[in-house]
């Protein structure tokens, strides 16, 4: 196991390095700076500009002081917010994003397991084509719809929730969470009900039904266990996912989370803090999907076994 | 079977703290007992350094926590004592002695001299500090050269410490508009020992701005900074005027969405929204005692022509385009008649001055320039491109006078979108046909209009130039006596630039928000120029319906 670990945690060097670089050079390519605005600069000014930043310097001069400060763990200063690190951006940007991201997944399993489930064991019949149309339409709207439309509904005309804001007031935290977890509640759905009904065909499925098991345990003991198993190894990506592609919920709900940083720096041009959270949500998908592999292996126990045999 | 009902216990146990009930009494209503204003501000502040920042969201909270030498009556638009109690002018225009309140203080408690603008204008105009604003004290003698480095000795520079409360200034020419720049924050003085404390004064990173840190002068100081999230300021009470104050707190909050920002007005979570999405503006203003305020703004919204390259190297296919858009038509449709259609760059009565109209809408006319330069009917056209950057309201106007074109001259105009940064960088570049382009002015003056179109103006775009232009502008309009003199000076070179047709002017903007009735002592005014000590919250006023 801790082989198999170790052997996933090397893998994972050249591909963040890889994602640095092309990172690095990638957002160079792209047409104007992070100086350039609106009203026209004089050279002087932009000289001083670049200077600060150490833009006067070449191209792989910056890199490799770049990489020497990445070795610290310095992202640098940021472009769009001067006195500001990149650090310190992440660091305040981030925790907001992953609770939002912790009840958006929480939601998405409650919805889309029961979905799933309940489809599942009538298969072809309405008890099936009704969790799972919805659970299409799930996957079809996009959040920029389904917020502004629960907004108005919850927010508005009901006056039951808070349109926007994060810890502002209670109950501000739900509508979002629906938001950005309904359409993963949809691939859920769909997952854990092919899972679930692959399992419940199985030999031993038959043998507890045999026992005499009152259908209800057969579900809840022997066949949920092994009917999860998709829904386990789509967990991790869908956790990265969400943190990476919680942008337009945080927009929309006012949410001084992560996503609205990364997708601004791009705009900005904003290099270090391009760089900097593509780093750190590169990271993390690597450690998630890691992380989904391992809680599958586990759960598996034909998998586990060969695992411990060397 | 422990499996899932325990997941199922800890999602129940998870979720519902979450679920507790929504309501309670609202930003508004509780602002209005307690004196706090909640100021919708577009964006979260790149910083509240005053020599750094260059943005909207960033000069707002700036004008509550600082204050300059002036500022601005938002009823009139004239200057008044700031920091400055009075000043002199001399009869040559050439030396103001800005005369200091020896009540003004730093919030602490620092009194304030005329040394901190002395080392303040130093730092705003050091070569190293890169201030993108720094022009601003152009008008100041040598301030210009020190700012490039062709200078190194500040003591040259126009500007010095008389007595401990007396500042004097000496100008490169008469520059009218002077004091009023006084109240932009690249000219406002800042706390030295603060600033040097956490860096180097021309050190764009420092930590100085930060809640813990920061030292002001304004009726305002900073009280916490939520990064994307809010930004309070609360009265201060080393403030000179601080009796005058009405309000004892702001609360700014980055509203980049707009239609989440409307949203968060209508269940009164905001006094104020920086804007109103369009397709909203008929539904406010259809209200009763509407809360949508719309008041002309001072700046222009126009398409840049390359005159370098053809076919717009042809006078008469620059008229042709300018003369067959339907600005009235345009404002009344697209725009939900909330600007005014414009025919020259400056906007109409800025400080008094009425643009020329050289040209008007006239479809005719415009077929048969267009005729006449080889184009009859649009036979022969070799089509053309508009470059805007990516937005909706840029293109649902690109979209409408593409299709006037096609109707008045039957030509072919195609669209170009690009992402923001793309775009500056093809118009520095001049690399496009015709371009989106929108000047809002930094001071109530003509000349702030005007001078983008010198030969050697930063922001000309366009190819234009023209020596007498040149001329009126940089050597006659500021040697003029009276104001009427001045402005008829500017009058014959605008009627000089549009004759030429290097931008089709297309409207001028105004300011849309929408202000809970609650709101007062915050009037219209050209420059949407907020002056947070005027602004007073009435606990008497009926909510909106």
């Amino acid at each position: 196991m801790w082989r198999f670990i170790g052997f996933r945690m090397l893998q994972a060097i050249p591909v963040l390095l890889v994602v640095i670089t092309v990172t690095f050079f990638l957002i160079r390519l792209a047409p104007g700076g992070p100086f350039d605005s609106e009203k026209a600069v004089i050279p002087e000014v932009q000289a001083a500009l670049e200077a600060q930043y150490r833009l006067n310097l070449t191209l792989f001069q910056q890199y490799a002081s770049y990489l020497g400060d990445l070795s610290h763990g310095n992202l640098g200063p940021s472009f769009k917010y001067p006195g500001r690190s990149v650090n310190e951006l992440i660091a305040a940007g981030f925790p907001v994003t992953a609770e939002l991201a912790f009840y958006a997944l929480l939601v998405a399993l409650v919805i889309g397991g029961i979905a799933g489930v309940v489809a599942s064991l009538k298969p072809n019949s309405v008890q099936d084509y009704i969790p799972m149309s919805v659970a299409m339409i799930g996957i079809c709207m996009p959040s920029l719809l389904l917020g502004p439309i629960l907004i108005l509904i919850f927010g508005i005309y009901l006056d039951w929730l808070p349109v926007s804001g994060w810890n502002d007031s209670p109950g501000d935290k739900i509508l979002p969470a629906v938001t950005l977890g309904s359409a993963y509640a949809a691939y859920i759905a769909r997952l854990s009900r092919a899972g679930m009904l692959e399992v419940m065909s199985q030999d031993y499925i038959r043998t507890a039904r045999a026992k005499g098991l009152p259908e209800w345990q057969v579900i809840s003991r022997h066949a949920l266990r092994g009917g999860m198993i998709p829904v386990i190894a789509f967990l991790g990506p869908a956790f990265a996912g969400l943190l990476s592609g919680s942008f337009v919920v945080e927009t929309i709900f006012q949410i001084p989370g992560l996503g609205r940083f990364y997708v601004q720096a791009a705009f900005n041009r904003d290099y270090t803090m391009i760089l900097g959270s593509t780093i750190f949500l590169a990271t993390l998908i690597v450690f998630f999907n890691l992380l989904s592999d391992i809680v599958a292996a586990w759960m598996n126990p034909r998998l586990r076994d060969k695992l411990r045999a060397p | 079977m422990q499996f899932s009902v325990l997941k199922i216990l800890c999602l129940v146990l998870t979720l519902t703290p979450m679920l507790a009930c929504g309501g309670g009494e609202s930003n508004v209503s509780q602002g209005n007992r307690e004196g706090i204003l909640h100021f919708g501000n577009g964006a979260e502040p790149q910083g509240l350094d005053p020599h750094v920042v260059t943005g909207i969201p960033e000069s707002l909270i700036i004008n509550a926590l600082f204050e300059g030498l002036t500022v601005k009556n938002p009823y009139t638009l004239e200057s008044e004592s700031g920091v400055a109690q009075r000043w002199d002018i001399s009869d040559d225009g050439m030396t103001i002695t800005f005369h200091l309140n020896p009540q003004a203080k730093w919030s602490n408690g620092d009194p304030m001299t005329a040394e901190d603008y002395v080392w303040s204008w130093w730092r705003a105009l050091n070569p190293a500090m890169g201030n993108q604003y720094g022009y601003m004290l152009y008008p100041l003698k040598n301030a210009e050269a020190f700012a490039t480095g062709k200078i190194d000795d500040f003591s040259d520079v126009g500007v010095k410490a008389i007595d401990e409360h007396t500042l004097q200034v000496e100008l490169n020419t008469p520059t009218p508009y002077f004091i009023q720049l006084m109240d932009h924050h690249s000219t406002f003085a800042l706390h030295r020992p603060t600033i040097e404390k956490h860096g180097k004064a021309t050190d764009r990173f420092t930590r100085w701005t930060r809640e813990e840190n920061i030292v002001s002068n304004g009726p305002f100081r900073l009280k916490s900074w939520q990064l994307n999230r809010r930004l309070s300021v609360e009265k201060s009470d080393t403030y000179w005027n601080r009796d005058k104050v009405q309000l004892n707190g702001i609360v700014f909050y980055p509203t980049e969405n707009i239609s989440s920002e409307e949203r968060m007005f209508r269940v009164e979570q905001l006094h104020y929204t920086q804007t109103i999405p369009l397709e909203k503006i008929p539904v406010y203003r259809a209200m009763k005692d509407s809360p949508y305020a719309n008041a002309p703004y001072l700046g222009t919204y126009y398409y840049l022509l390359n005159i370098n390259k053809p076919p717009l190297d042809d006078l008469r296919v620059r008229q042709a385009l300018s003369m067959a858009v339907d600005r009235e038509k345009l404002n009344n449709t697209v725009l939900h008649g909330s600007n005014v259609p414009a025919f020259s760059i400056t906007p109409p009565d800025t400080l008094g001055y009425q643009p020329p109209k050289v040209f008007s809408q006239n479809i005719e006319a415009a077929q048969e320039l267009l005729a006449q330069a080889g184009y009859p009917n649009g036979q022969g056209w070799p089509g053309l491109e508009l470059t805007y950057n990516t937005s909706e309201s840029h293109l649902k106007i690109a979209v409408a006078l593409q299709q006037m074109w096609k109707n008045a001259l039957n030509i072919d105009i195609t669209l170009a979108n690009q992402e923001w940064k793309v775009y500056l960088d093809s118009v520095d570049q001049m690399n496009f046909q015709m371009a989106r382009r929108g000047w809002i002015g930094d001071y109530v003056d003509p000349n702030n209009f005007l001078d983008l179109f010198l030969c050697d103006g930063g922001n000309n775009s366009t190819g234009f130039c023209d020596p007498v232009y040149d001329e009126l502008i940089k050597r006659q309009a500021p040697q003029a006596i009276s104001r009427e003199e001045r402005y008829a000076l500017f009058n014959e070179a605008e009627t000089r630039l549009m004759q030429q047709m290097p931008i089709i002017p297309i409207y001028t903007y105004t300011s849309n928000h929408l202000i809970h009735p609650s709101v007062k002592g915050l009037p219209p005014n050209l420059m949407d120029y907020i002056n947070f000590r005027y602004i007073w919250l009435d606990k008497e006023q009926e909510a909106i319906e």
